[in-house]
């Protein structure tokens, strides 16, 4: 909504600079987005008149005029086409200066003396139209300033209304709001109802009453559609950002935004029979004053004749029945529209209007016939022609009700936390229109028939708290009973797990969480994405179902910039699809590729393998205390190298995976170097074990080495569980600390190197002892793994 | 007993002139050991007269106690000696930089979201959590906007299909919340949220932290008291607050906050486009019918309801200048928090 200043102030000028006016009405939850001037900066511009035109002798395009600045005649060569002999124009006269610092000099043009420049809209920044010369009408004073002759010293105040305010959709609503903050009475201009000159009328039936209970009709003959509309009507116009188009559609457009009731015209020859408003049959067509034709359905409200649809209710009128420049009679419309059946009708075709914005936040439903009978004396003002008898048609159940509200003085102490004067809150509800009635514990209000946001108590409230001023309501300190909170100790913290791996040199990334559909199902063909229905993008579209598409795309922008070394992890939702429901799942990634630590000089660079990123997975289990509940597999997966991809169980249920990127993925992606990436269910990294402690055993420990031979095969896990199981209670740690494979061995098979620990808590063990759990073990590895012992 | 001197001087110049422990061990056997010549000549004393006896014995003794100073000491300076070269040996550059893993770091967003996590949960706000995939009633019906309010015009929402949204801010984790707990409540939801909107000021996705609070007796002023201190606390400023009149469906009385511009004070710059405020949150008493839809007694309870964009004050506490960056995972971007 933008307002201009000086028309404000036609109607409430408070004693206040045009930026602390501003600060006023924001302040009071009109938020003024933009102050702007009206027009340019300039200075020395002269409303002038064209004398005289001749042809430049030596230019076709320009003409020499003798112009009258009111004390004296000068000569000016002038390039524009309707440059013309008694033409009134700006003229920026020598001394003067124009919009961007342009200092007007006496010039030599083709050998012609020119001493000063008439001028175009735009080059006063007053219009778009750099076409030809600004035309004003031809009483306009040979010799007045520019400025004072338009009173350009105006501001324009774009107000970024809520949608709860459609009462401050018209210069009058903002009135009666600055009024109120400066205890101001307001001026609104004197509408006196037009008496009829003519009987014509039309026929007015409201077929659809709960959508429009109140049509206000009347018929005027006889205009002249030609006669522009006033300079004032084009300025004000112009200042609160509409065009000016011909006077018919100029009054409809300044009622609206003086009074905030859109309103229609109609050539009335082109009416057939009568109005009804009605519901569009479906499929029902109308072309629109935009040249659009639409086909409309069935829930929406149409103006129609007896024989077609002419206007969409409130949202536009159709180009038919449009006012032409044969246009002689005119029917004009003024109605009221129920603002929850018109919410989404415009925007369900696309469409958005002065009209419809207005009727779907609510247009106040007494104002019709006022704003009728101003359009109508404004038109006969300036087209003439004459006026039929205001019709009125209301199915008055159907307007919105107005139920009382009460306010009670101990909810402003509870809710606003202080006692406002009574006299203030009068004050204040009876400002805004409302009937104040004094009750036993507060007061008893009627609401105006313009707020729509005003039912119950809250309401209230929040308009004393507006008006009154937000910043000057009291500021506490909230008093609240101290509650412990429990702390699960086996619960651990998303935090813990983003240090502990920003400790080990990852960087948390956040990524999209809608990524490319072709992307996603190179990581999960098997999945059928949740789609968006409106993505922003088409490499937006579709929910991830794993985080590494979007963090597999970060490191790729990295590398990309010369970042050969990237660790990225991220945290956040995987969106499942599933045949009852949509499962959003907490979840951990990480990927790495380049070399495992950054360059130095401690030693050889090395490239990142698998092991590593198993290390730091295995780090974030020992957070747990309980990552013997977890392990690894050999696994296949998507987009995974099928040799290098392990899944993640925890108590046999699988949790998520790690492995190396594909190398063909890598190399469709654009990775030059190996990357390997892991997914890992949140929940399962955050239950944690709670230490239980066991005593230390006074004795000492027995280590013993062994070397076997076993099938590649073998996984090293397994072999190593079995010696777990195979070595009796005194075995208290198994490291594995070498494998071999290669020379010196078969080739089929490889070396691994174990550390036995052996320790008892009541006794130190024999030599014996140690010897049967050795043997043991050695038997049970020949047996089960064809097991040879190296020497 | 003249060569007694002369023994002496020889021991004396070869203790000197040993140039390891080795050869100062063997000058000791050779010297004072069972075998060497200061003992020999004190196991020769037997052959002297009763009154040469003491005098000689006396006199070998102090040879042989001085010899035995001398051994110690040269023992202790060519250990020292020994201790020196080794240090100077092994002397290294300690300007050099150090071994192992390089340390990586936290998101932005993440850090700021912990940083008012942090400050909501010590004064006692519970973090809460929902989904993101949201249906339209706790997105918009619960929270009093019902379909085709001109309010969700404002939240440019991404749909899934007719009910299914993603979700347009946290305040559905509110509702979840009034569902399932009975007051008082305090809560905080951080998390993720969508809007279909894109361009140099606008990410399709970005985190909120609301907040809300319900108990007996929360007022307006209880509410400009928490933001103020989280706005002071946050920026670790004293900073000039506003609170401007708004709307939003769910709230009422409803307020936008601003703060002084942090980048110029409040004079007017770039930053706060000249007008020295810079608009940082939402906030508001719960709205009447949003209590009701969650069956929670509006004559009993009161409450309030604020939410920020993460983005935005993380911007303004560390300076960024392009809210792009915050997804793009630059690390040389990265690398600054």
């Amino acid at each position: 909504m933008i307002i201009s200043e000086q028309w404000l102030r036609e109607w409430v000028s408070p004693e206040l600079s045009s930026e602390d006016l501003a600060h006023q009405i924001t302040m009071a939850g009109l938020e003024v987005d933009a102050i702007d001037p009206v027009a340019g900066e300039f200075s020395g511009v002269v409303v002038a008149e064209i004398v005289s035109a001749e042809q430049h002798p030596d230019a076709d395009k320009l003409r020499v005029c003798q112009v009258n600045t009111g004390s004296e005649t000068v000569q000016i060569v002038c390039g524009a086409p309707n440059a013309r002999a008694g033409l009134k124009a700006p003229l920026a006269t020598v001394g003067g200066e124009l919009p961007g610092n342009f200092k007007i000099k006496k010039a030599r043009l083709r050998g012609v003396e020119s001493f000063g420049m008439l001028c175009a809209g735009e080059e006063l920044g007053l219009t778009d139209d750099s076409d030809g010369l600004m035309e004003l009408p031809t009483d306009a004073p040979a010799g007045d300033d520019l400025r004072d002759y338009l009173r350009l010293d105006d501001n324009a105040i774009e107000i970024g209304l809520t949608p709860n305010r459609a009462d401050c959709l018209g210069l009058a609503g903002i009135a009666r709001e600055v009024g109120l903050l400066n205890n101001l009475p307001v001026n609104a201009p004197a509408i006196q109802p037009v008496a009829p000159a003519i009987d014509d009328s039309l026929p007015v039936e409201l077929q659809a009453p709960e959508r429009c209970p109140r049509f206000v009709g009347r018929v005027i003959r006889g205009i002249d559609v030609s006669r522009p509309s006033p300079l004032w009507l084009q300025e004000k116009l112009r200042r609160v950002g509409l065009r000016s188009i011909d006077a018919v559609v100029d009054v409809t457009n300044y009622v609206m935004m003086e009074l905030g009731q859109p309103m229609h015209a109609f050539d009335f020859a082109k009416l057939e029979g009568g109005i009804r408003v009605r519901l569009a049959e479906q499929g029902e067509s109308l072309e629109l004053l935009d040249g659009q034709t639409l086909e409309l359905n069935d829930d929406t409200l149409v103006i129609a004749d007896h024989e077609k649809a002419v206007a969409m209710a409130g949202i536009m009128g159709g180009q038919q029945t449009a006012v032409s420049d044969s246009t002689v009679d005119l029917f004009l419309e003024v109605a009221f529209f129920t603002p929850d059946l018109m919410a989404g009708k415009a925007r369900s075709y696309g469409l958005h209007t002065d009209a419809s914005h207005r009727f779907e936040r609510g247009v106040d439903f007494q104002l019709q016939v006022t704003a009728m009978e101003r359009a109508t004396a404004l038109l006969l003002g300036i087209v003439g022609g004459q006026a039929g008898p205001l019709q009125e048609t209301v199915a008055a159940d159907y307007l919105p009700s107005r139920p009382d509200v009460s306010l009670r003085e101990a909810r402003i102490r509870k809710l606003l936390g202080f006692e406002m004067d009574p006299a203030e809150v009068e004050r204040i509800l009876s400002g805004l229109g409302l009937g104040v009635t004094r009750t036993g514990d507060g007061w008893k209000c009627t609401v105006p028939s313009w707020r729509f946001d005003i039912a119950i108590e809250a309401d209230l409230l929040e308009e004393l708290a507006r008006v009154y001023g937000y910043n000057r309501l009291p500021v506490s300190h909230i008093h609240a009973d101290l509650v412990i909170p429990a702390k699960p100790e086996q619960t651990l913290a998303l935090s813990g797990i983003r240090n502990h791996l920003a400790a080990r040199g990852y960087r948390e990334a956040i990524t999209y969480s809608f990524v490319e559909p072709a992307l996603q199902k190179v990581f999960d063909p098997g999945l059928d994405p949740v789609a968006l229905s409106n993505p922003i993008s088409a490499d937006m579209a579709v929910m991830r179902t794993s985080l590494l598409p979007g963090l597999v795309s970060a490191v790729l922008r990295n590398t990309n910039r010369q970042q050969p070394r990237v660790r990225l992890f991220e945290s956040g939702l995987r969106f499942l699809p599933g045949d009852d429901c949509l499962k959003q799942v907490p979840t951990l990634a990480m990927v790495v590729t380049g070399d495992r630590f950054e360059e130095g000089w401690t030693g050889n660079a090395e490239p990142v393998d698998f092991f590593d990123l198993k290390g730091d997975v295995e780090s974030l289990l020992c957070l747990t205390r309980a990552a013997d509940s977890f392990h690894f597999e050999a696994a296949s997966r998507d987009a995974l190298h099928p040799g290098q991809t392990a899944l993640v169980l925890r108590d046999e249920e699988t949790v998520g995976y790690l492995g190396a990127l594909h190398p063909s993925v890598c190399r469709e992606l654009g990775l030059n170097a190996p990357a390997y990436v892991c997914e890992i269910t949140l929940s399962a990294l955050l239950q944690a074990r709670l230490p239980a402690f066991s005593e230390l055993s006074r004795f000492p420990e027995v280590r013993r080495d062994l070397a076997v031979l076993v099938d590649k095969t073998v996984p090293a896990r397994e072999l190593m569980e079995n010696v777990r199981s195979s070595a009796g209670t005194y075995l208290t740690d198994l490291t594995l600390f070498d494998v071999y494979e290669g020379k010196g061995i078969d080739p089929k098979r490889k070396s691994l190197a174990l550390g036995l620990t052996f320790r008892d808590s009541s006794r130190t063990l024999s030599d014996e002892d140690v010897n049967l759990a050795v043997n043991q073990v050695i038997d049970s590895l020949e047996k089960n793994y064809k097991a040879e012992l190296r020497n | 007993m003249e060569n007694l001197e002369a023994l002496a001087n020889e021991a004396k110049a070869a203790i000197e002139a040993a140039a390891d422990g080795a050869a100062l061990e063997q000058l000791r056997v050779d010297y004072l050991g069972k075998k060497g010549q200061i003992t020999a000549l004190l196991k020769g004393l037997g052959k002297l007269s009763a009154e040469e006896r003491p005098a000689a014995g006396a006199q070998i003794n102090v040879v042989k106690q001085e010899l035995q100073n001398l051994i110690g000491q040269r023992k202790s300076a060519l250990e020292s000696a020994a201790v020196e070269a080794q240090l100077a040996a092994e002397t290294i550059d300690v300007s050099l930089p150090g071994r192992g893993q390089s340390t990586g770091g936290i998101h932005p967003v993440t850090r700021t979201m912990e940083r008012m996590e942090d400050f909501f949960s010590a004064i006692g706000f519970e973090v809460v959590e929902g989904p993101e995939i949201e249906d339209d009633y706790h997105n918009f019906e619960a929270l009093n906007i019902p379909a085709h309010h001109p309010a969700r015009a404002m939240h440019d929402t991404f749909y899934v299909d007719e009910h299914t949204v993603l979700r347009t801010h946290t305040s559905p984790v509110q509702v979840r919340v009034m569902e399932n707990q009975q007051p008082p409540l305090k809560v905080i939801c951080p998390g993720r949220v969508y809007r279909c909107d894109s361009d140099l000021t606008h990410t399709p996705m970005f985190h909120q932290v609301e907040g809300l609070l319900i108990d007996e007796h929360s007022s307006f002023a209880d509410l400009k008291g928490v933001i103020e201190e989280f706005l002071r606390v946050f920026f670790e400023k004293e900073l000039e607050v506003r609170f401007r009149p708004s709307y939003f469906p769910f709230t009422e009385p409803s307020a936008e906050v601003d703060i002084q511009c942090v980048n110029c004070g409040g004079s007017g710059c770039r930053v706060c486009s000249q007008t020295g405020w810079l608009e940082v949150m939402g906030c508001g008493m719960v709205h009447p019918k949003v209590f009701e839809y969650s069956n929670i007694d509006t004559e009993k309870y009161s409450g309030f309801a604020f939410g920020m964009g993460v983005e935005r004050l993380a911007m303004l506490r560390y300076g960024v200048n392009d809210l792009r960056l915050f997804f793009d995972n630059d690390l040389r971007f990265l690398e600054q928090f």
